[in-house]
């Protein structure tokens, strides 16, 4: 383990929402003007407060969606029905409001091009955009660390980033598959079931590449691609989740 | 106060602030944080060590540490990504019982699990009745994903600090941080003084 002590204080600081971007029906990415923000690892989170005028504060993660070598942070939050914050952020939130937040957080589901590959991202649903920073990162460092993304989203509508996504498949070091697992366009000609072992044997690395993995997620997602990836004989230890759901019912 | 516009409180204000702390809310379901595979020991190979700032390391099986006597508690946990879970049931054997006897001048302990997970915690705070070495939830065992065979449960600190897939622990003279910790985690985590994060 590479500790990355971070013993500063993290202060609340007040940003600006300078741009809304709707990804996909259920998601949104929100661009900030930050005063004072020290930058961050691609993988890292942030903690957003939102205060009522009674007093009442709600505090959430969400990962960072921007690259650091971005002019501006940018987060990108999934609508979850029975949130209390997320409906906020992706259906309330104005250009020109201001939103609380501290970070970055986290120092552990992080990659940089110093640390190598080849490099295996596993998103389902949302659980792209921490990824989505490690890729622009590559684009932006200009990395020749060879990289495989494998998506999972239950249709094409909801792939977020989704054009940007096809336009990297045209660079040489990065590989993308969709696995769309309810609905396909006619023509499809992607992947379309779960995430499974036998679908990770095809797309990722064998194990003897020893490739850095990071799988990002709902809970049965991260651990059934966890699993299966052990299974197939990958370290645990080069394995790295990041799970994501809220508090859904995950037993 | 800075308002966020727009924004109104769902339950109002201060509800259940006698048991979620600050920055929390409750939660019905029991969310799932862990930062690798989940590893799966066999019971067989499985055991609980104490070892350290002791004249000589102290080991259960798991027959040994089943066989030990066990308490069902019932306790509020919170996790540092803000979920709180009320009330939830756990059985296991106290630290008290596993430390009895034991002569140690140690003042910190560092958990550690299997997957290489670890987390500092004073043993002031695993003693009189604070933790235990849990392997049921609600009555069952305690499921992998959850941290089983057994995991630490220090319900006062912040759940990372419950280590799952808990091994043992290493006593000593100083307060060695462990996994999160090192990555910028308060190194104590009170809930109830919002301890999330270094410098808290």
């Amino acid at each position: 383990m590479e500790g990355t002590a971070v013993r500063r204080r993290l202060n609340w600081q007040t940003g600006t929402v300078e741009e809304l971007v709707s990804e996909t029906p259920r998601t949104r990415s929100i661009r900030l003007g930050l005063p004072c923000w020290s930058g961050h690892r691609p993988g890292q989170h942030v903690d957003v407060r939102l205060t009522a005028e009674d007093g009442y504060h709600a505090q959430r993660s969400y990962s960072i969606a921007s690259a650091p070598e971005d002019e501006n942070l940018v987060l990108t939050v999934e609508r979850l029905d029975d949130g209390e914050v997320s409906p906020f952020l992706v259906d309330e939130l104005r250009t020109g409001d201001e939103l609380e937040l501290r970070g970055p957080i986290g120092g552990y589901f992080v990659w940089e091009t110093a640390r190598g590959g080849p490099l295996l991202l596993v998103a389902g649903g949302s659980g792209v955009v921490p990824l989505r920073a490690m890729l622009r990162h590559h684009r932006a460092s200009g990395s020749a660390v060879p990289v495989r993304l494998l998506y999972s989203a239950r249709s094409l509508p909801d792939v977020i980033y989704r054009d940007e996504l096809t336009r990297l498949t045209g660079n040489n070091a990065i590989d993308v598959h969709f696995t769309l697992t309810r609905e396909q366009p006619v023509g499809w000609r992607g992947y379309r079931r779960r995430i499974d072992r036998e679908l990770l044997a095809e797309v990722a690395w064998p194990a003897v590449d020893r490739p850095l993995v990071y799988v990002c997620g709902p809970t049965d997602f991260v651990e059934t691609a966890a699993a299966a990836l052990v299974a197939l004989g990958h370290e645990p230890g080069r394995i790295r989740l990041e799970r994501f759901g809220g508090t859904g019912g995950s037993a | 106060m800075r308002f966020t516009r727009g924004f109104r409180s769902r339950s109002g204000p201060n509800a259940d602030s006698a048991r979620v702390p600050p920055g929390q809310y409750a939660t019905d379901g029991f969310p799932v944080l862990s930062a690798g595979p989940t590893p799966h020991t066999p019971l067989a190979d499985w055991t609980f060590t104490l070892r350290g700032l002791v004249d000589t390391p102290i080991s259960w099986t798991w027959d040994e540490l089943r066989a030990l006597p066990h308490e069902t508690v019932t306790v509020d946990i919170h996790c540092v990504t803000k979920w709180s879970k009320l009330g939830t049931s756990w059985t296991g054997v106290s630290l008290d019982t596993l430390l009895d006897g034991v002569d140690t001048a140690a003042d910190y302990a560092l958990a550690f699990s299997d997957g290489g997970y670890t987390t500092n915690i004073p043993l002031a705070d695993l003693t009189d009745g604070q933790a235990w070495i849990a392997f049921e939830y609600d009555g069952e065992p305690l499921e992998p994903v959850h941290g089983g065979p057994a995991r630490l449960l220090v319900p006062h600190l912040y759940f990372w600090k419950s280590a799952k897939w808990v091994r043992g622990l290493e006593l000593g003279d100083d307060d060695v941080p462990g996994f999160w910790e090192q990555y910028g985690y308060h190194n104590y985590g009170d809930p109830w003084k919002e301890q999330r994060y270094a410098g808290d």
